[in-house]
């Protein structure tokens, strides 16, 4: 066939291929031809209400409250009396003014589209203005709620909901301008739980753009589906009770319910304040500015020395590794001595045992410890052993992410025997080099998750569940892996004497050397380690783990106060008083606790102003 | 003299373009109309602008015509097409960014983008070298040059970032088609967009088993032994279409080490190599060729993923993935077509009648006077309406294959040949475009878009072509 031929048959061919379409959108097609009886659809949002947040005893932690959004149509705006329109939101005329020029400015990309006007109007403006609605052609309000939090606790822990942002519509399609979002804690961790569907009324508009009337009566019109209910392991009165001591504090407390690895309270302080959290964006700004960065989550976040509740862990290991036995005596001489340089310790009598080493918190005894685990002939080499010591630290949790369902956690560090080959070269570091890991200091760093979640391990003598904040529900159910015992490399047949060493600590006759008597309380058989960890910058951080009651425990906590001093002091009390309260639901030491509200040690905290 | 010269001129073409340009001042006016400016003529507003393009569009065209002595398009095409591609070149650095694009010079109010004027320098100097005495485009030189010629006003192009543009330059493998080109080019590309479809929509195996198959008919046809072909290929068409269940089986478990689709291109090769070997040196000539152009397709299957991943820019990456119908975004990179669509598809058979559509006017659809015009036609004048214009742009598209063969003049046939490519490859895309058959691609309909420059261009190009008819006798 000739070439040209070929051409014009393709040419006609293209031609018949758009006119086939043609005939299909046009003729066959029904799906394309709502509009047929020459009206246009206008799509008006129903946006549905966002699912609660219970505490394990069914009280709401998170609610919802009505709010109302201003919406305006520019193209359907007239004129009207600005003064007394903005008289009832309270409003800068030139603000408003400033809108329109920016609406005639956009005019052809808005449209027909309503856009919003106002955000989150209270309930007595939104009836103002409805009264006056007809001076306001183009106007209209929709109904939408906000958060409220009846416990006034937990603000970092919930986070807050925010309206999308353009680059967050990019990577998240499902979203539109307008809708709200769950940007950090449970709100984002549960987003698809809890933010429901929305739906939509249809309306018609006719050719002269009025509004005729709702689509075959609302045939098609999809109602908003509220979203899911979520219960949380949090309990809202041991939540809010752990902010009220931790106020003017900065640190933060964690705890577990030992036998689900459930979290009981989750509390970083200081932390945002709840008032502001619905509300978020109008006091970002201040937020983020705070010298003592609210919005950071220490809980999960924060990497501290573990300070002398590591022991605990070295103690244990050796114990597994056959290094020491609960009989093992060392003595203390006010430290450690190694070449010429000393590790220090406090007055205590010596030689300890190991039982002895836990309750007075003997420095020496697990410098001791530690070189015996490092320099173990089994292994062929420095290098190899401490490879193997991690593995064990690190199958209580450590160096890691743990897993739970807070977005923000973090793994904290624990350095490898590469990180040392590094500093000191290959195969020219022992024992005294990496000393301070014996007493839990040096480069290694937890979280006070971390930390609850090892006193947790203890209280179920050697295993952990994964700590989480959400319960199995109606609704919802939680990811397996919350469910499963993860066991230590540690047999659960040493755990024993660490406890009776926790138990002394606490319960031991005064003057027997216990560090932790403060936090004592009759009859809760509380088992607890202290610790002050060394801060490059200012003042020790206390801190303490406990659990209560020895047999069966119910709760598990870490408590870390930054740059308050000795753990005994500051820390065990707190986390006693939680204890207490939780176990017993009231106070029996008000002077204790009084003083622990009141105590200011935020003063202590070096910060970096801007 | 005068006189005489204009009774040679070629009605039918003329017709054509005074009806286009006509309903599309009239479809511009039904977009944009809102009753405060409801005269045609009001300049504030997009239809009255368009009025004074089309004025001195006329103006154009009668210079074209009258004025300038049609000797000069050869003589002058190298100095003009290599002024245009320094144009192209200067404005991705001085040009105004418009939705993310740099291929606009502005100068106060008047804005213009040379990629409108270079379809016109292209093609006279496409004309100019393909028509030189010797020419021969089996000849590798000759061959080398034109392609040169055609792809670097194309790289320019996209190098602004208006890659619809640039694809328009496609079409130019029609005249080369024309002009000697085998017919197998043609076939490969349509292959090649087909593998790329399938790859994409269904996926890279099936895209393996219907290039076995094609290779394997075409094998067998050229060899006269189909059969022999089909019964090696047929089954092994059907042990590739349970692949995937293969791998599910738990104790087929070691096959999980080989990616699937390399399992599927080492099978698809058995039938393939087979032939080769088999028949190679044997008078089927043709089987070579086939063996290589396989290969290509094979490794434009495994290169698919990549240009779709890397080199395609989000926002074409969507379009493709809306039209193919791997995501439904209809409030986001769909939603233009889907309105588009409704307007197009609450024409009906007769259309809602002059200023009457809704869904055009009310600015549901964005860019609705420039490259969505098509809805207007297709909402206010439905089905016969659109049929017309289509009709029409056939006609005119097939009148300027018609007139170009009956040139003497190398020349002349050829640049004819141009015309009717660019014309083709804006008229296919662009209403392609508005009713979902081809991705959004942002070029406009010639003589209907609203628009001073694409306007200005097309009418030139075109009235050249129609000035050098005039001339034929001659």
């Amino acid at each position: 066939m000739e070439k040209k031929n070929v051409l014009i048959i393709g040419v006609l061919a293209v031609g018949l291929i758009l006119v086939l379409q043609l005939f299909n959108l046009q003729i066959l097609n029904d799906q394309y031809k709502i509009t047929a009886e020459n009206n246009a659809y206008k799509y008006v949002t129903r946006y549905p209400v966002r699912g609660l947040i219970m505490d394990r005893n069914g009280n709401i932690l998170v609610g919802n409250k009505n709010t109302y959004d201003i919406m305006v149509t520019p193209i359907e705006v007239k004129e009207f009396d600005t003064l007394d329109f903005c008289s009832i939101f309270n409003l800068d005329t030139l603000e408003v003014r400033q809108k329109f020029k920016e609406y005639r400015k956009y005019r052809r990309r808005i449209g027909y589209q309503a856009l919003t006007f106002l955000k989150q109007v209270s309930s007595v403006q939104y009836s103002i203005f409805m009264e006056k609605a007809y001076k306001f052609p183009g106007f209209s309000a929709i109904s939408r709620t906000s958060r409220n939090y009846p416990f006034a606790a937990g603000a970092n822990l919930f986070g807050y909901v925010t309206e999308v942002d353009a680059d967050f519509i990019k990577k998240n399609p499902g979203y539109r301008s307008g809708d709200y979002v769950g940007a950090s804690g449970l709100e984002k961790s549960y987003e698809g739980v809890l933010k429901g569907e929305k739906g939509y009324n249809i309306l018609l508009r006719d050719v002269h753009n009025r509004i005729q009337s709702s689509f075959e009566d609302g045939a098609h019109d999809k109602n908003a589906v509220p979203g899911k209910d979520i219960i949380s392991t949090i309990d809202g009165h041991l939540q809010q009770y752990g902010e009220h001591l931790m106020q003017n504090k900065v640190g933060s407390v964690v705890a577990i319910e030992p036998s689900t690895g459930e979290i009981l309270a989750l509390i970083s302080s200081p932390g945002i304040d709840i008032d502001q959290l619905a509300s978020i964006s109008k006091h970002y700004k201040e937020i983020v500015n705070d010298p003592y960065k609210p919005m950071f989550n220490r809980a999960v976040m924060s990497a501290y020395p573990p300070g002398s509740v590591f022991k605990l862990v070295n103690g244990l290991i050796g114990l597994q590794e056959g290094v020491i036995t609960p009989q093992t005596k060392y003595n203390c001489n006010l430290g450690y001595y190694y070449g010429d340089r000393k590790l220090g310790c406090h007055a205590h009598p010596s030689p300890l045992d190991f039982t002895q080493s836990i309750m007075m918190s003997c420095n020496a005894y697990y410098c001791y410890v530690f070189r015996a685990i490092i320099e173990n002939r089994k292994y062929g080499s420095v290098s190899e052993a401490f490879d193997n010591w991690r593995e064990m630290v690190m199958s209580f949790g450590f160096g890691r992410k743990l897993g739970s369902d807070f977005p923000a956690e973090l793994g904290g560090t624990l350095p490898t025997s590469k990180t040392y080959d590094k500093i000191y070269g290959k195969n020219r570091w022992r024992a005294h080099s990496i000393i301070s890991l014996s007493i839990g200091q040096g480069e290694i760093g937890a979280t006070p998750l971390h930390l609850a979640n090892l006193a947790a391990t203890i209280a179920n003598r050697g295993y952990y569940y994964i700590p989480h904040l959400v319960k199995d529900s109606p609704d919802t159910t939680i990811h397996p892996r919350f469910k499963e015992r993860n066991y230590t490399m540690v047999d659960t047949s040493h755990f024993h004497k660490v406890i009776q060493g926790m138990w002394q600590a606490v319960n031991s006759e005064p003057g027997a050397g216990g560090t932790a008597r403060l936090a004592h309380v009759e009859g809760l058989d509380i088992c607890g380690k202290t610790g002050t960890a060394q801060n490059p910058h200012g003042k020790d951080n206390a801190v303490f783990i406990c659990f209560a009651p020895r047999e069966n425990p119910k709760i598990a906590i870490a408590a870390y106060i930054e740059n308050a001093g000795f753990g005994g002091t500051w820390a065990a009390p707190i986390a006693s008083l939680m204890i207490e309260k939780y176990l017993n639901g009231e106070i029996s030491r008000k002077d204790l606790e009084q003083r622990m509200v009141e105590a200011n040690l935020m003063q202590y905290v070096p910060v970096r102003r801007r | 003299m005068g006189n005489y010269r204009l009774g040679k001129i070629d009605i039918p073409l003329v017709l054509c373009y005074l009806f286009l340009v006509f309903a599309g001042w009239v479809n511009i006016f039904a977009s944009v109309y809102s009753e405060e400016h409801s005269s045609i003529f009001d300049l504030s507003q997009r239809y009255g602008m368009q009025f004074i393009w089309i004025v001195t569009a006329f103006i154009l065209a009668a210079g074209v015509i009258f004025v300038i002595n049609p000797k000069v398009y050869s003589v002058l095409s190298p100095p003009i097409y290599l002024f245009v591609c320094v144009l192209l070149f200067a404005v991705i650095f001085l040009g105004k960014e418009v939705n993310g694009s740099h291929s606009w010079f502005e100068f106060g109010k008047v804005k213009f983008q040379p990629a409108e004027i270079s379809k016109i320098s292209t093609s006279l100097f496409l004309a100019y070298i393909m028509s030189k005495y010797g020419f021969r485009l089996g000849r590798l030189r000759d061959a080398i040059s034109v392609a040169l010629v055609i792809l670097i006003p194309m790289a320019l192009i996209v190098m602004e970032k208006e890659t619809g543009s640039a694809l328009v330059y496609c079409g130019f493998v029609f005249l080369l088609y024309r002009e000697g080109l085998s017919g197998w080019f043609l076939l490969f590309g349509l292959l090649a967009i087909l593998l790329f479809v399938v790859t994409l929509a269904v996926s890279p195996l099936a895209a393996i088993i219907i290039l076995m198959v094609l290779h394997g008919v075409a094998n067998g046809l050229f060899t006269g032994s189909l059969a022999r072909h089909l019964l090696i290929i047929v089954p092994l068409a059907v042990l590739l279409g349970f692949l995937p269940r293969i791998y599910e089986v738990e104790w087929m478990g070691f096959l999980q080490s080989v990616d699937m689709e390399y399992l599927a291109l080492g099978i698809a090769m058995v039938p393939a190599v087979w032939a080769l070997v088999k028949f190679i040196g044997k008078k089927a000539r043709h089987i070579k060729p086939l063996f290589l152009s396989f290969l290509c397709s094979c490794a434009l299957v495994f290169s698919v993923e990549f240009i779709f991943q890397e080199i395609l820019q989000p926002h074409q990456r969507a379009r493709i993935e809306n039209l193919l119908g791997i995501t439904e975004d209809l409030m986001g990179a769909g939603y233009n077509v889907h309105q588009s669509k409704i307007a197009i598809g609450s024409g009906g058979l007769t259309g809602k009648g002059f200023l009457a559509g809704t869904q055009t006017k009310f600015d549901f659809v964005p860019e609705q006077s420039t490259d969505f015009i098509f809805c207007t036609v297709g909402e206010e004048w439905g089905f016969i309406g659109s049929v017309a214009i289509i009709a029409v742009y056939l006609i005119l598209i097939i009148r300027l294959i018609i007139l170009s063969e009956r040139q003497k003049d190398t020349f002349t046939r050829i640049y004819g040949y141009c015309v009717a490519c660019c014309f083709f490859m804006h008229v296919f895309i662009n209403i392609g475009m508005t009713m979902g058959l081809v991705p959004v691609i942002g070029i406009p309909l010639p003589l209907l878009s609203y628009g001073g420059s694409s306007l200005w261009s097309f009418t030139i190009l075109l009235f050249i072509f129609i000035k050098l008819d005039m001339e034929r006798w001659k």
